[in-house]
C-alpha cells in the first residue's frame, strides 16, 4: 500500500477525531486504527511514524503510542 | 426436501381494509358481523365468508362503484344500493342474494357479455377471469343483445362489422415487452386506471372519451403503453379482471398451476411475490398481497425482469483455467474443486493464512453469505471477508452503531402511512426503491410534505404527479456534512429542539456540547452557502419543517454514505433525528434505503472483516469464544482486509487469492484500473456467479451459481425483515450457492455436512442474540419476521428504540465539515455524481439481460445546458468524460435535472463503465468509496477512449471458453 494512501487514510481519521477534546481524540483515533485496520496497515503506518511521521497530522502521531504494532513479518 | 407451501389468505376483500377503531355491528344474510366503520358492505361480508358478486371492486383501490353487479338489499332503505361504495351501519340487515338481486344482476351481466368476445377457450385469461367467474356466479344462460345489422352502433371486438372496418375497434398493443393490452376485452371498470394512479402513483393511464366510446388509454391519443408515461410496475395487469392487461408469459405458455411464496432478489425493499409455476417453468411473478413490505405491489424488476435466469448467456458448468491469458475449460465439478482447493492450500503454503479472503454476496441469502464468511474465518482461519456493503452503506453501519447502538433501519416501511413530513437526502426512492416510493407518494397525496436533499431535481421534487416538495436543497455533491449541520444549527439556535425527548434519552452533556459546536456562526445556513450553493432562506424553512412538521422521518440513500464524510453524515442525520425526538415512534425514524436485496443480510452474517455475525467484533474475546466453540477452531483476533485494502495488497503481493461470490467488484467498484491491477495480480481468483462478470475477466476458477429461483434460504430487507426465499425449480447449474461453498469448504478440508439451509438458520440463531428466535418454522408461520427476535421480541421488532436506545443513552456526535481532497480545477471542472435508473439493476448482470433494456440501453452523462454550451456539446452527441483516474465516452443527454458545474451517469453498462472514472478516495471511518464526487471534464468526442478498446479487446479474449473434453 502506497504511503500516501496510507498516511491520507490516517490523516481523515484524526480530522474527525480533531473536533473531540485531544485527549479522547488521541484515544479514539488509535482505537479506531486497532478495530479497523488489519495488521499489514498499521505496519505501514508504523513505518512511516518510525521514519518520523512525515505527512501525518499531530494527532495521528499523539496516537501512536496507543495503536497496537503488529508482529513482524517472519 | 421441497419447501412448497399454500399462498396465506389472498381473497379479494373487494375494498380496502378501515384503519377505524370504533366497532360497528350488522347482520348479513342473518349472520351477524363486527367490523370497524368505514368498512364496506361488500368487505364485511367477504369477512364471513360471502362473496359478493363483483367486477369493478378490488382491495388494493378504493370503491369505485361502476359496475352495478355487487348490489345488495338493506331492510328499510330504499333501491339495491353498490356494497362497495356503501359503509357499513350499526344494526344494518344486509341480504346478497333475493330475487331482485339476481335478475338486476343477470341483466347487468348480459350487457357486459353482449359487448364481449366469446373467445373463453382460446382467450389467455381462460381460467383466470373475473368477467367469467361473475357470469357463473351471477347464472348468465343467454344473451339476448346483439350489434344491430345497420352498422350504426357495433360492439368494441369485431374487427368488421358488416363488412365494414369497425371503428370502434382497436388492435391489441404489443409495445410493452411483458404485456399485453387488448382493448377488445376490456370491459372499462377503470380498475388498471385506478391502481395506475392510487397503488403507483404514476397516473400514466386514464379513461379517454364518454359512455360507448370510454376507452383506457395510456397517454395521449398517440401514445402506447410503452411511449406513455408507464413504468410497467404491473399494477395494472394486476388489476385486471379480464384478459385485457395480461403478461405475455401468460400468453405465451398459459396459467400457472401452483404458486410459490419468494422474496425478490432485486433491491433492499424485499418485495414478496408469489412465483407462479407450471411444473418447473416459472410463467410469472405476482405481488404477494400479505407481503409486509410491498402490500401488494411490485416494481418492473422484480415484477417482470427475471428472464435473465435462462438467458443464453448464463454458464451452467464450472470452468477453470491456469492463466487468465487462457481461454476457459470447462470441468467436472469435481475436477474445478480439486484445482481450486490446491490452488488456494497452495497459495496458504507457500503466503501465508493471510493471503486468502473472501468477498460475499449482498445478493445470495443470510446462509450462504453466512457460510462464505465461516469458510475464510474457519477454513483459511483470517478475518478476510467484506461484501458490497462495503461501498454502499458501511457508513451507515458506523454511523448508527456510534450513534444509537445499531447499524439498521429503525422502522418498517408500513411507517411511512404515519409521517407528516419525509426528508429525503441522497436517495431517488423512485428510481431505486420503487415500491417504497409508491407507498411513500401515496402518502405525500394523502397531505404529508417532503423535502429533498440532492444535488439532482429527482421525481419527488416536482415530476411526480400531484406532489411537490415543500422545499429541495440542490447541494452541491460533497457538501451533505455542512447542509445537515446546518439544518441542526436552525434546530438549535432557534430552540426547535425536544428537550424533554433528549433530557431523557440521550446524555445531556454530549448534547450540550454538540449544541455549541452546531450554534458555532461557521455552520450557519448563510456561512454554508457559498460552499454548498444552497439558498439560507430555503435551508432554515427546511430544517423548521423537519423540527416542528409532526412526525418527521429521514430517508436516505447512497447519495450520503458514498463520500469522503460518508460516515459523518450519517452521524449528522442521527443528530437530526434525536434532537427533534423523532426516532422510536411510528412516522419517524432513520431509515437507509438499502441498494441490494439482502445487503442489510449480508452486514448482520458476520461479512464485515472486523466483526462476526450479529455485529461483534472480533477482539472481543467472549465473541470469538462462542464461535471457536461451535466451529472447533481459533478464530483471529485481528480485523481482516476491506476490498479496497484486499486489492491494494494484491497489488503490493500479499494477497493472492479470493473467492468471491455473486459480486462483480471490477464493475461496480471505483478506480476500475487499481481493480484490475489488483485482481491481475493474484493468483488464484474464484468467481461464483451466474455470468462471466467483469470480474471474472481476471479469473482462473469459475463456479457457476445458482438464480433466488433455485435455492432455499432466507433475504432480510431494510426494514430488517428476514424473508423467506423458496426453491421453485432445480438449481440449473447443479447446485445451490451454499452447496457450493459447501463443497469448496469440504475440499480444502472443512468437513461441514449441511443438508438444507434451515439447518444454516439454526446455527446462526443459536450464535446470534438477535437472530435467537429466527428459525424456518417460525418464518412459515408469521410469512417473515423483523430482527432482533428473540426472547425479549419474540414477534420481532418492527419499530427500534421504542423504550430507549441499544447503546442505551443516544450519543451526540459532533460532525465537523471537512471538504473532500477531490477537488474541481482548471483540468477538472465539472463534478460527476452517479446514480441508478428505474429499469436496471446495478451493474446491469441481469436486467441487462431481461427485455429492461428497452428502456435504457446504454448509460448517458446528463449535463446542463450551460455546459454543454460552452463544451460545443448538443444532445446525444458522443462525449468523453475524463477524471484523473481514466476516461470514457458515452452519448450527452442535455437537461435542467443537474445544476451547472454538475453531471450525472448510472453504471449499467460495463462498456461505458462509469467507474473507470471514479478515484479511490473514500470515507474516513470505512473506507467506503467517495463515488458520488469526481472532478471531470466533458468534451466532444469522436469514438471510443483507447481505454474502452483495449477493455473491450481483453474481455472478449478472456472470455473464450473451450469445448468440453471428454
Amino acid at each position: 500500500m502506497p504511503a500516501e494512501k496510507i498516511t491520507r487514510m490516517a490523516n481523515q481519521i484524526a480530522r474527525f477525531m480533531e473536533s473531540k477534546p485531544h485527549d479522547e481524540g488521541v484515544s479514539l483515533t488509535a482505537s479506531h486504527i486497532n478495530d479497523f485496520w488489519e495488521p499489514r496497515m498499521r505496519r505501514h503506518l508504523f513505518a512511516i511514524l518510525d521514519a518520523g511521521g512525515e505527512g501525518l497530522r499531530p494527532l495521528v502521531i499523539d496516537a501512536a503510542p496507543n495503536i497496537r504494532r503488529p508482529e513482524p513479518v517472519a | 426436501m421441497k419447501d412448497f407451501i399454500i399462498p396465506w389468505d389472498d381473497r379479494d376483500y373487494g375494498t380496502p381494509a378501515s384503519t377505524a377503531t370504533e366497532m360497528v355491528s350488522l347482520t348479513i344474510d342473518g349472520f351477524d358481523i363486527t367490523v370497524p366503520a368505514g368498512t364496506s358492505i361488500m368487505r364485511a361480508a367477504a369477512e364471513i365468508g360471502i362473496s359478493v358478486p363483483k367486477l369493478c371492486a378490488t382491495d388494493s383501490v378504493e370503491a369505485f362503484g361502476s359496475c352495478r353487479l355487487c348490489l345488495v338489499e338493506i331492510e328499510g332503505r330504499n333501491g339495491t344500493p353498490a356494497s362497495c361504495t356503501t359503509p357499513v351501519a350499526e344494526g344494518l340487515q344486509v341480504k346478497t342474494q333475493t330475487g331482485k338481486l339476481k335478475q338486476l344482476r343477470r341483466g347487468v351481466m348480459e350487457l357486459y357479455i353482449s359487448d364481449h368476445p366469446l373467445d373463453c377457450l382460446t382467450c389467455s385469461a381462460n381460467g383466470d377471469c373475473e368477467l367469467q367467474d361473475m357470469a357463473g356466479a351471477v347464472g348468465l344462460r343467454d344473451v339476448r343483445y346483439e350489434a344491430p345489422k345497420d352498422g350504426l352502433m357495433t360492439t368494441h371486438f369485431l374487427p368488421r362489422n358488416n363488412g365494414h372496418a369497425n371503428p370502434q375497434y382497436m388492435a391489441v398493443d404489443h409495445s410493452n415487452p411483458y404485456f399485453d393490452y387488448d382493448p377488445s376485452k376490456c370491459i372499462v371498470c377503470s380498475r388498471c386506471v385506478r391502481a395506475c394512479e392510487e397503488v403507483q402513483g404514476t397516473f400514466a393511464l386514464t379513461i379517454q372519451g364518454r359512455g360507448w366510446d370510454s376507452r383506457v388509454s395510456a397517454g395521449t391519443s398517440d401514445d402506447n403503453f410503452l411511449t406513455s408515461d408507464c413504468v410497467s410496475c404491473g399494477a395494472c395487469v394486476q388489476a385486471c379482471p379480464t384478459a385485457t392487461l395480461v403478461e405475455k408469459s401468460v400468453v405465451e405458455i398459459g396459467t400457472p398451476e401452483r404458486s410459490v411464496i419468494t422474496t425478490c432478489a432485486y433491491c433492499g425493499v424485499g418485495c414478496s411475490f408469489k412465483a407462479e409455476m407450471r411444473g418447473d417453468e416459472l410463467v410469472r411473478m405476482v405481488p404477494h398481497k400479505s407481503g409486509e413490505a410491498n402490500r401488494g405491489h411490485s416494481c418492473v424488476k422484480g415484477r417482470f425482469a427475471w428472464g435473465y435466469a435462462n438467458h443464453k448467456e448464463r454458464i451452467l458448468n464450472p470452468m477453470i483455467r491456469d492463466k487468465i491469458t487462457d481461454p476457459w475449460r470447462e470441468v467436472s465439478w469435481d475436477e474445478a474443486l480439486s484445482f481450486t482447493a490446491k490452488r488456494m492450500q497452495g497459495i496458504i503454503d507457500d503466503h501465508g493464512r493471510h493471503a486468502v479472503g473472501v468477498i460475499t454476496s449482498s445478493r445470495c441469502t443470510n446462509e450462504e453469505t453466512y457460510l462464505v464468511q465461516k469458510l475464510t474465518r474457519a477454513v483459511f482461519q483470517n478475518n478476510n471477508t467484506d461484501t458490497c456493503a462495503r461501498v454502499c452503506h458501511s457508513p451507515t453501519g458506523y454511523g448508527l452503531g456510534q450513534t444509537f447502538g445499531t447499524s439498521a433501519g429503525t422502522q418498517n416501511f408500513d411507517s411511512v402511512e404515519h409521517t407528516d413530513v419525509a426528508l429525503i437526502i441522497g436517495a431517488n426512492p423512485s428510481d431505486a426503491h420503487p415500491v417504497f416510493a409508491s407507498r411513500l407518494k401515496k402518502r405525500l397525496r394523502g397531505g404529508a410534505k417532503v423535502i429533498v436533499v440532492d444535488p439532482r431535481r429527482t421525481e419527488l421534487v416536482e415530476d411526480a404527479p400531484h406532489i411537490r416538495a415543500a422545499h429541495h436543497l440542490p447541494l452541491r455533491p460533497g457538501t451533505n456534512v455542512a447542509v445537515i449541520t446546518a439544518m441542526a444549527h436552525v434546530i438549535v439556535t432557534e430552540s426547535l429542539y425536544d428537550e424533554d425527548f433528549i433530557r431523557e434519552r440521550c446524555d445531556w452533556d454530549e448534547f450540550q456540547d454538540y449544541a455549541e459546536f452546531v450554534a458555532l456562526e461557521q455552520n450557519s445556513p448563510e456561512a454554508i452557502q457559498e460552499l454548498c450553493g444552497v439558498d439560507p432562506q430555503e435551508l432554515r424553512q427546511a430544517a423548521r419543517l423537519y423540527a416542528t412538521g409532526g412526525n418527521a422521518a429521514i430517508y436516505y440513500g447512497l447519495g450520503v454514505t458514498e463520500h469522503s464524510q460518508g460516515s459523518t453524515s450519517v452521524i449528522g442525520i442521527a443528530n437530526l433525528a434525536m434532537l427533534t425526538g423523532n426516532i422510536g415512534k411510528l412516522g419517524a425514524g432513520v431509515n437507509p434505503l438499502r441498494g441490494q436485496n439482502n445487503v442489510q443480510g449480508s452486514c448482520d452474517m458476520g461479512s464485515f472483516p472486523h466483526e462476526l455475525p450479529g455485529y461483534r467484533h472480533v477482539k472481543l474475546d467472549d465473541s470469538r469464544n462462542l464461535f471457536e466453540e461451535a466451529w472447533g477452531v481459533q478464530i483471529d483476533n485481528e480485523p481482516g482486509l476491506r476490498i479496497n485494502n484486499m486489492l491494494d495488497a494484491a497489488v503490493e503481493g500479499s494477497f493472492r487469492g479470493l473467492y468471491c461470490q455473486g459480486e462483480d467488484i471490477l464493475q461496480s467498484d471505483p478506480d476500475t484500473k487499481h481493480v484490475a491491477a489488483g485482481l491481475a495480480a493474484m493468483d488464484c481468483v474464484i468467481v461464483h456467479d451466474l455470468f462471466l462478470n467483469e470480474t471474472a475477466n481476471y479469473a482462473h476458477v469459475f463456479l457457476p451459481g445458482s438464480s433466488f429461483l433455485e435455492k432455499d434460504g432466507t433475504f432480510t430487507n431494510a426494514e430488517r425483515r428476514i424473508n423467506r426465499v423458496r426453491k421453485v425449480m432445480a438449481p440449473k447449474n447443479g447446485y445451490a450457492d451454499w452447496e457450493v461453498t459447501q463443497l469448496l469448504a469440504n475440499a480444502m478440508g472443512a468437513n461441514w455436512n449441511y443438508i438444507h439451509p434451515s439447518q444454516i438458520m439454526d446455527e446462526i440463531a443459536m450464535l446470534t442474540p438477535s437472530f435467537a428466535g429466527v428459525s424456518y418454522d417460525m418464518l412459515e408461520e408469521k410469512g417473515s419476521v423483523q430482527w432482533p427476535c428473540n426472547a425479549a421480541a419474540p414477534e420481532g421488532t418492527p419499530t427500534m428504540h421504542m423504550d430507549g436506545f441499544v447503546r442505551g443513552k443516544g450519543k451526540f456526535i459532533r460532525t465537523e465539515y471537512v471538504a473532500t481532497d477531490e477537488k474541481t480545477g482548471p483540468r477538472f471542472p465539472l463534478l460527476l455524481t452517479t446514480g441508478r435508473i428505474l429499469s436496471q439493476y446495478n451493474v446491469g448482470a441481469q436486467t441487462r439481460r431481461t427485455e429492461n433494456v428497452i428502456w435504457h440501453d446504454q448509460d448517458v452523462l446528463e449535463i446542463h445546458a450551460h455546459d454543454a454550451e460552452n463544451r460545443g456539446i448538443r444532445n446525444g452527441d458522443l462525449v468523453r468524460l475524463a477524471s484523473r483516474s481514466g476516461e470514457t465516452t458515452l452519448r450527452a443527454e442535455i437537461t435542467d435535472r443537474v445544476s451547472p458545474g454538475v453531471v450525472y451517469t448510472t453504471f449499467h453498462h460495463p462498456d461505458t463503465q462509469a467507474n473507470v472514472i471514479t478515484t479511490d478516495y473514500s470515507d474516513w471511518a470505512t473506507n467506503c468509496p467517495e463515488y458520488k464526487v469526481t472532478a471531470v471534464q466533458v468534451a466532444p468526442s469522436n469514438g471510443p477512449t483507447q481505454w474502452q478498446q483495449e477493455y473491450a479487446a481483453q474481455a472478449e479474449q478472456s472470455r473464450r471458453i473451450l469445448p468440453a473434453a471428454e
